[in-house]
């Protein structure tokens, strides 16, 4: 199962066994980590401010994330060939489980998100999250790249099948974080620019239709996109709210606590989606600037780390998980400055909650497995 | 799985590798646009958001004054402000509406009214706000609720002040009362002082003076929350109450005033000569300005309204009546001072008076008239064709500019809006405003206080007053004094200065008043049965013609419907030396003034001069 190739130049280069102590031990990348914890610590300063001072409500996102610290440690021990193995099954799992939510969902603010278990529920679309890249890079990594065009016809149906069955609950954000995860593995497969181009003009063709397809919040959303002053005390006003929030911040900003718009309450969701809106009122630009480095410098460090792992399946999963992380970010940020339209997408590993953040730190976890088990493999 | 052969793997990587670098340049441009959008919006924008942001969360909060209170002139409280208690739910801190509306009607009575304006009152609030359930709880529910309160978290008793008239009807015209702001008045007022404030002054003393009662607002600049719920204050500035009036009228004088007229309807106007402060202005009937300070139903309104007694119009400021004889001291004095007639020559009266080359009888209302008539009589018994010759031989202009000074046909300019002006007839009014000449046998009727002439009992007091000085007219005042901080601007003296009248023979005034004397003290003065042994009082008796009798008719009170009986009118002033009241009343269809007016001023006059002396000695001015 296990490919065996001849020894490529990274393998030369210094392996993890360089790294010292507990860190190489545990399978964990040292820069990495340090960009996540600083990012986490971040998170919870600003939480702390943007719930109003709720001590408990920091110490609940504290417990989420460790426990999301520790998936993310147990995924970091799974060698890469293992979770390749999983890949089929795990993703016909999460089918099902869609499927059965579909039926028997439980239905939270108008969407059906959520499968009842008994003892915990549970959303099989965060699984496909995860799922999704994994499979489309099981597929295609099982054959030459760049793929030709039967395999790609099977590969985008393996994206779409998934994400129909999610806008359908319906759940948009998460739809297209999962879309955009397979697409991100179908290009760094090197799918050709000219199917790119074909793919592109072919969603602007859809977008009439896209537009019957959509629910009437969903509509109303990109109408309050497009003109948020039309309705300001209803659906625009999260955006009015948020963009004083950010422009009274200024440079410099408020102050850590003397954010007016989220502690008088103008701000809404402000320790959700909006917690950026909060962070770039009390910290102002320059705060932001500093959030936007660590999480550029973890990019950067996922990137790196999909460039230098040792097969088809560890770069295009490693890369298209990194890249999800951006589509986060941007789809948050992009929202609460009012560049894009607002969809339920939190800032991750900032934004109160626990759901996504237990998947993206299993999706680093899954990053520093396929960086330090390399040295694992025969030579 | 396929041959793992048929892949190139170092070419796999290298395009996965320039896919990376040019995913990570896109990350890197879509990062830059962020950071462009967020300067535009921090750095470009930053003092346009800067506003927004203080605009969201700053609310000035209006501190209504306290309204300044209305005293008469022995201290007793006309208007004052009352804590009423109303009971007051705040949705947000109850947790079963329903039970705790069903428990609270157990202890307080609590109607179906009072549970619709609840409901709809609650859509419109705040959750946050309280909302009132019961309005004006007295004080065993008060107490009632008080024992029971900690079954109710979230139910206040709340008090508020109220504007309150302890005395009722009798004060209802003078001191007027406030009620809640309209629109019209809305965009009159300085509406930033009248922020907070719900009511206003809408007639009498409440409405002439509400920019002295009501005083300057307060505010206090606060932070609110999202939903307008308050945060902290900021900064603070108490308001400056209203400040307090003080009257020359005295409480109990009209009090009793009002008393007097028993069932009839009318006026009253008490002076003070010497100072032109009102003593009593009573407008019969009255009505509780109490009910329209919380709002009247429009069912008490209309039934106020559509009356026939007409207890909303104030007849004393209002009320316009022919004088009939109450003119004739002044008629007299202007037929002295323009050399038409001297006191002693006599005129003879055979009942009737006819013009030279006329047969229209003008009837005296005594129909075998009163034999040779000279002033004195004239005034005394009141013989109308004394005056229709008078007024023939002195002509209407003469008699008309004489009269003038007085005050009759112009406003008194009394410190209390509405007034209206009367009218005292004259070639010139006639021919500017009905474009007719005037005719000779209209200065006969004018001449006994008839045809065009009206005044109000106002202007009756105050020229009678004038009378009681020798000439000196003081515009009425009711307001003596002010007190309680000022505002900023200047105050206007409250007594402008007195006018003193072209110059009148001292003699005609003695002459004029010793007739007055002998309306009550002679044995044939039509008011003889109030004469008095405590002191002396000048006075003349006055009947006005509601409905004309025609030429070959008699007037029978008898047969004629009470609405169209005459009007009574008397004049008076006391002590006739040193006067120290002059008053006015008019009985609406109460026949003779002597009979019907003249018992209630004597009433007056006892109570201001008697009574009032003896249980308040020397607080007299």
């Amino acid at each position: 199962m296990i490919p065996r190739s001849a020894p490529s130049r990274e393998f030369t280069q210094s392996t993890p066994a360089k790294q010292q102590g507990a860190l190489a031990w545990l399978h964990l990348d040292l820069p990495l980590i340090s960009g996540l914890v600083l990012l986490c610590g971040f998170g919870l300063i600003v939480l702390y401010s943007a719930s109003d001072q709720s001590m408990a409500q920091v110490e609940r996102q504290l417990i989420r994330l460790g426990l999301a610290f520790v998936v993310m440690v147990v995924m970091a021990q799974i060698p890469p060939q293992q979770l390749r193995r999983w890949s089929p099954w795990l993703f016909g799992a999460g089918i099902l489980m869609l499927i059965a939510v579909l039926i028997f969902g439980h239905t939270g603010k108008g969407a059906q998100r959520w499968l009842d278990l008994g003892f915990f529920r549970f959303q099989p679309s965060e699984l496909m999250k995860l799922a999704v890249p994994m499979m489309v890079a099981w597929f295609l990594s099982s054959a030459r790249l760049p793929p030709d065009w039967r395999r790609l016809l099977i590969a985008s149906l393996l994206i779409i099948i998934p994400v129909l069955m999610i806008a359908k609950q319906p759940d948009l954000g998460t739809s297209l974080l999962i879309a955009s995860a397979g697409i991100f593995v179908l290009f760094l497969a090197g799918v050709q620019w000219r199917l790119i181009a074909g793919f592109v003009a072919l969603l602007a063709a859809m977008a009439p239709a896209l537009w019957y397809l959509m629910r009437d919040y969903q509509r109303q959303r990109v109408l309050t996109f497009l003109n948020p002053e039309s309705d300001p005390l209803g659906a625009g006003y999260h955006i009015i709210q948020s963009k004083i929030a950010i422009g009274s911040g200024g440079i410099y900003g408020k102050g850590w606590l003397n954010g007016t718009q989220s502690h008088l309450d103008f701000l809404p969701e402000s320790s959700t989606d909006f917690i950026f809106a909060v962070l770039a009122e009390e910290f102002g630009l320059v705060g932001i600037l500093a959030l936007l480095t660590i999480y550029l410098f973890i990019i950067l460090r996922g990137l790196y780390i999909a460039t230098q792992a040792h097969d088809s399946y560890d770069r295009l999963l490693g890369g298209a998980l990194t890249l999800v992380v951006f589509v986060y970010l941007f789809v948050n940020t992009g929202m609460v400055t009012g560049l894009l339209p607002v969809v339920g997408v939190p800032l991750p590993l900032i934004s109160y909650g626990g759901t996504s953040l237990v998947t993206i730190m299993a999706g680093f976890g899954i990053l520093m497995s396929i960086h330090t088990h390399r040295k694992l493999l025969p030579t | 799985m396929p041959e793992s052969s048929f892949k190139d793997h170092v070419r796999e990587s290298r395009t996965l590798t320039s896919r990376v670098i040019i995913s990570a340049a896109v990350v890197l441009i879509l990062l830059g646009t962020l950071v462009l959008r967020l300067a535009h919006l921090q750095i470009t924008n930053h003092s346009h958001f800067t506003t927004l942001s203080h605009e969201n969360r700053v609310k000035l909060l209006p501190l209504p004054p306290t309204r300044g209170l209305i005293y008469d002139r022995n201290g007793v409280i006309l208007a004052q402000n009352l804590p009423t208690h109303s009971l007051e739910i705040t949705p947000e801190q109850v947790r079963d509406i329903d039970q705790t509306l069903a428990d609270l009607a157990k202890i307080i009575t609590i109607s179906e009214d009072n549970l619709k304006r609840f409901h709809r009152l609650r859509k419109q609030k705040r959750r946050f706000d309280s909302i009132p359930i019961r309005v004006r709880l007295d004080e065993r529910e008060v107490a009632r609720f008080a024992v029971n309160r900690h079954r109710f978290p979230g139910v206040e008793i709340q008090a508020r002040l109220l504007r309150n008239y302890p005395q009722g009807e009798s004060m209802a015209h003078l001191v007027g009362y406030v009620a809640r702001i309209n629109q019209q008045e809305l965009e009159r007022i300085d509406t930033s002082n009248y922020a907070g404030t719900s009511h206003i002054g809408k007639t009498g003393l409440e409405k002439s003076y509400e920019d002295i009662l009501h005083g300057t607002v307060g505010m206090q600049q606060v932070e609110v929350n999202a939903t307008g719920r308050i945060i902290r204050v900021l900064e603070n500035y108490p308001p400056i109450p209203g400040q307090d009036i003080h009257l020359h009228i005295d409480a109990s004088l009209q009090a009793i005033a009002a008393e007097a007229f028993g069932e009839k309807n009318g006026a009253a106007v008490a002076i003070d000569p010497n100072t032109g402060g009102v003593l009593a202005l009573v407008s019969k009937p009255g009505f509780n300005p109490n009910l329209f300070v919380e709002g009247i139903s429009s069912a008490a309104y209309s039934a106020l309204q559509q009356s026939d007694d007409n207890p909303l119009f104030d007849r004393a400021l209002r009320g316009q009546y022919p004088p009939g004889s109450t003119t004739k001291p002044f008629v007299a004095l202007a037929g002295l001072e323009t050399g038409t007639i001297t006191y002693t020559e006599k005129k003879f009266c055979p009942g009737f008076y006819q013009l030279p080359k006329h047969e229209h009888r003008y009837r005296d209302w005594k129909k075998q008239g009163h034999g040779y008539t000279d002033m004195e009589k004239s005034i005394v018994e009141s013989c109308d064709v004394y005056y229709y010759d008078l007024a023939h031989d002195m002509g209407i202009d003469k008699m008309s500019r004489f009269l003038r000074p007085f005050g009759f046909g112009q406003k008194s300019m009394i410190d209390i809006t509405g007034e209206l002006r009367g009218l005292l007839p004259s070639r010139e009014w006639k021919e500017s405003t009905r474009n007719i000449a005037w005719y000779p046998g209209e200065t006969l009727i004018t001449g006994i206080g008839q045809g065009y002439f009206l005044t109000t009992p106002l202007q009756l007091a105050s020229a009678t007053a004038t009378l009681a000085t020798h000439g000196i007219l003081r515009t009425p005042r009711v307001v003596a004094q002010i007190t309680g901080t000022a505002p900023s601007e200047t105050e206007k003296p409250l007594q402008p200065e007195p006018t003193q009248l072209p110059a009148i023979n001292q003699k005609n005034w003695d002459d004029i008043i010793f007739a007055m004397t002998q309306v009550v003290e002679g044995v044939r003065g039509t008011a003889r049965h109030i004469r008095t042994e405590e002191y002396r009082i000048a006075a003349k008796t006055g009947t006005a013609q509601v409905f004309t009798v025609k030429q070959d008719e008699e007037y029978d009170a008898e047969t004629v419907a009470e609405k169209m009986r005459d009007h009574a009118l008397f004049i008076a002033f006391a002590p006739v030396k040193e006067p120290q009241i002059a008053i006015a009343v008019i009985v609406e269809h109460g026949g003779h003034g002597g009979a019907v007016a003249a018992p209630i001023a004597r009433t007056i006059m006892d109570h201001y001069l008697l009574d009032n002396k003896q249980l308040t000695p020397g607080d007299q001015p």
